[in-house]
């Protein structure tokens, strides 16, 4: 026995370890609410033992070993249900044979990445999908979850139920995907994972506490994912994206909580230490022939962040960038942030003539950051009426009180 | 693991040619999935046009014309198979013609239940299973 661990401590090795525990003993007794059920149990155990018998030597295979044992419990107790003796048969083999050894932590093995296929299966809803992600492999609790997403624990508590049935009842396996299937399958969990960020980052709702607990969950998501699948270069892109953006966070409201555009940031408010950790991860992500989304959007966030002045940065590379995401994803909201960046480089009238050939095309009519774009470029042309028209259409458009409050102080500055 | 996979199709008719093309298709997955061991049963439905709907209510049968829910795509017919896991049953939806045009919904068969009516002799277990 080490020494003991208090409260505190154990509710951050809780949510620190909880992912690999729950993915061990999911693998053990092939029940995944059975196995959460147990965790619970066995972490409530440690709470109560271990600041008064102080702390195992190895913590990790102590919960796992409590957590086995009082899932055997109940499957006894349950055991006159037939369908149950298979997982009890399992469980006390496994036992006899000692697969799972307290004698060391390593000895509990990492089936985490079953864990994430296993929650971002497209068999779910993806609001559950994301719920899942957070309950097991960031040891959230639900209560912290529903709070997160603005919806009573009581509902997120059900949906969580439900979604744990239908793993069970569908039969949506435990496993990592087959070679065939794994790139569509990592898709949609970094697409997971980017949601929880971009809630945590940019939605409006909910404490900015929160949002910050949110945005760093998903990079502690995205750095599971890049420890178990190092080989992969695009979820190193989304964690450098996530990580680049984030860094900025600090700069990015003023104190009235009004938002500061990336060109008037003050640049020593952002977090360098993980600016340099995503600049890394931004140039693993594009060692590859063909870089992923994410990776070529890090890239581009990557340009913002080695500028150590706005007119420092090099728009030529980021229109570059921009025009290859275009091809990877062709879809118009890239295209405007491509003429953004033409504009940059070769002037104004460029980006507006690209402006001009997606309004052509009828999209991102209704879309408040093309007219807030298309009035940028117009004011800095000094064609300041009709930027006055396209300011008030975005204001029209934009939704959050930020934006709208930034908006109006530009519509005020071109308006005569 | 049991699945029923419900083809849900177009409503629009297919020609002569074309059906004969989809049929053959279907007989090749039929022979696949017999090899393979995971056939447990299928058919075709007639069209929903000749679909009747019944309802009991007040001690009364309520009997109208169609089918349950009117959709712009309709029950057309059902494989059922033994799939080791969700995945493998999404595998085998993936091939069915009809998932080209229309849709499968995968739908685990309650076996449970399916046992305990076999235990009680209300039906006979299936003899190839």
């Amino acid at each position: 026995m080490g020494g003991a661990m208090e409260h505190g401590s154990i509710e951050d090795f809780y949510r620190r370890e909880h992912g690999r525990i729950l993915s061990a003993l999911i693998r053990a007794v092939g029940d995944f609410e059975l196995a959460e059920d147990a965790v619970q149990e066995a972490f409530a155990s440690a709470i109560e033992q271990w600041p008064r018998e102080g702390t195992p030597d190895n913590p990790r295979a102590w919960i796992v070993s409590v957590a086995r044992h009082k899932a055997i419990d109940r499957l006894r107790r349950q055991a006159r249900f037939a369908e149950r003796s298979d997982e009890l048969r399992r469980l006390i083999e496994t036992e006899r044979e000692g697969a799972i050894s307290t004698e060391r932590d390593d000895a509990v093995p990492d089936e985490r990445l079953s864990l994430i296929f296993t929650c971002c299966h497209p068999a779910l809803a993806q609001e559950a999908q994301i719920a899942l992600a957070l309950r097991t492999l960031c040891g959230l609790r639900t209560e912290e979850i529903a709070r997160a997403f603005l919806v009573p624990a009581a509902t997120m508590a059900q949906r969580l139920v439900r979604a744990k049935r239908k793993i069970a009842t569908a039969g949506i396996p435990y496993q990592t995907p087959s070679r065939e299937h794994l790139s569509a399958r990592m898709e949609a969990v970094m697409a997971v994972v980017y949601l929880v960020f971009n809630e945590g980052y940019s939605a409006t709702a909910g404490s900015e506490l929160i949002r910050r607990e949110l945005a760093g969950e998903a990079i502690r998501l995205a750095r599971i994912i890049v420890e178990l699948m190092a080989q992969e270069p695009e979820p190193h892109g989304l964690l450098a994206l996530m990580l680049l953006h984030d860094a900025r966070r600090d700069a990015r409201l003023d104190d009235k909580g009004e938002i500061v555009l990336l060109e008037d940031q003050d640049r020593s408010r952002w977090n360098r230490e993980q600016i340099e950790e995503g600049l890394k991860e931004a140039g693993v992500a594009m060692e590859t022939p063909q870089p992923g989304p994410y990776a070529i959007q890090a890239a581009i966030a990557a340009e913002h962040s080695r500028a150590a002045r706005p007119r420092d940065t090099d728009w030529r590379r980021i229109a570059d960038l921009y025009g290859m995401l275009m091809r990877k994803q062709p879809n118009p909201v890239v295209e405007l942030n491509y003429a953004v960046a033409v504009a940059m480089d070769r002037g104004c009238d460029a980006g507006l003539e690209i402006i001009s050939r997606i309004e052509e095309r009828g999209a991102l009519r209704d879309y408040h950051l093309m007219w807030a774009a298309k009035a940028d470029l117009l004011r800095r042309l000094g064609r300041l009426a009709e930027a006055e028209g396209c300011y008030r259409r975005a204001l029209e458009l934009a939704g959050s009180e930020p934006e709208r409050s930034f908006l109006r102080k530009r519509l005020s500055e071109v308006s005569s | 693991m049991q699945y029923m996979l419900l083809l849900y199709i177009p409503t629009e008719e297919e020609s002569g040619d074309a059906l004969k093309k989809i049929l053959d298709e279907h007989k090749q997955f039929t022979r696949r999935i017999t090899t393979s061991g995971q056939y447990l049963d299928s058919n075709a439905l007639e069209p929903a046009a000749t679909a009747t709907t019944v309802r009991l209510r007040d001690a009364k049968t309520l009997v109208t014309d169609g089918p349950f829910a009117e959709t712009r795509e309709q029950l057309g017919g059902y494989y059922l198979v033994e799939a080791e896991n969700l995945d493998a049953a999404i595998g085998l939806a993936a091939r069915i013609p009809v998932a080209r045009n229309g849709s499968v919904e995968i739908r685990p068969v309650n076996l449970a239940i399916r046992e305990e009516f076999v235990r009680e002799g209300v039906i006979q277990s299936r003899p190839d299973r």
